[in-house]
């Protein structure tokens, strides 16, 4: 988790936390790139209709905006990669700007996530993790859940760093 | 939400919106609950993209809380496009709509 020193913003991660974090950012990117489709309610989510209602609307400032969101998610996201240390584990040290991209980027793989896990309004996620432990514990669905709860601490330690 | 008293004063005369053309009417941008994004965190990009203060930017965050979803700023159509492509990049739902 994240604290501050002096003007930076310092985690230590072990080497599973580094894969964890590696893999989500990728994730991202790859949405954001090969994987990119309006279809995809992630997409949706990330890239939401403007006017809801003016799909005419919605598509001309889609043309205007999508392209510089696009950059500005994936160069986040590209931030928290740039960060990692190795396999190893180890260090992280981040200056304001780069803690505000993990921020939004951590932002952006929880959007992610909850789309896929269903997470609502409500969503108790130790009852929700229990039941999915219950159901089947090596499941994806586990893992999914418990990354998920992972980053929106992380993201949190971080905020509350910038903030204090 | 706590009701407060009303105010023992005659209304002043406001002018009503049905009269002004619906084309010169300002726009809103529209921020929308939603189950991932943390109170803390919207509340920090209020304050951030709008100078907001930590109390009006909290109020706010909970408008969108509480009732679904809040107006956050308000004016020219291309200002809403940018203020809500801005909530964008910050995993925010917004919309933007006319007042």
């Amino acid at each position: 988790m994240f604290r501050r020193r002096g003007d930076r913003y310092i985690a230590t991660f072990a080497v599973d936390e580094v894969r964890v974090l590696r893999k989500v950012a990728s994730e991202v990117v790859g949405l954001l790139t090969d994987g990119f489709d309006h279809s995809d309610p992630v997409v949706c989510r990330l890239f939401p209709e403007v006017y809801p209602e003016d799909a005419t609307g919605t598509a001309e400032f889609r043309r205007y905006t999508e392209g510089d969101l696009k950059t500005a998610k994936i160069d986040q996201a590209g931030a928290i990669l740039a960060a990692l240390p190795g396999d190893s584990g180890g260090e992280v040290r981040l200056d304001a700007e780069a803690a505000e991209a993990w921020l939004r980027a951590l932002n952006d793989a929880r959007l992610a996530m909850g789309v896929r896990l269903e997470i609502k309004d409500g969503t108790d996620l130790g009852a929700e993790l229990d039941d999915a432990v219950a159901d089947d514990p090596s499941s994806s669905r586990v893992f999914q859940l418990s990354v998920y709860a992972y980053l929106g601490y992380l993201q949190e330690s971080l905020l509350n760093a910038l903030i204090e | 939400m706590g009701g407060m008293a009303a105010p023992q004063v005659a209304p002043v005369e406001t002018p009503d919106t049905d009269e002004v053309p619906a084309a010169d009417r300002p726009w809103v941008t529209i921020v929308w609950d939603d189950p991932v994004n943390l109170m803390t965190y919207v509340t920090w990009v209020f304050q951030k993209l709008f100078g907001y203060s930590r109390e009006k930017a909290e109020q706010l965050m909970l408008d969108v809380h509480h009732k679904g979803k809040a107006v956050v700023s308000s004016g020219a159509r291309e200002r809403m496009e940018h203020d809500a492509s801005q909530l964008h990049a910050y995993g925010l739902w917004a919309t933007v709509d006319r007042s």
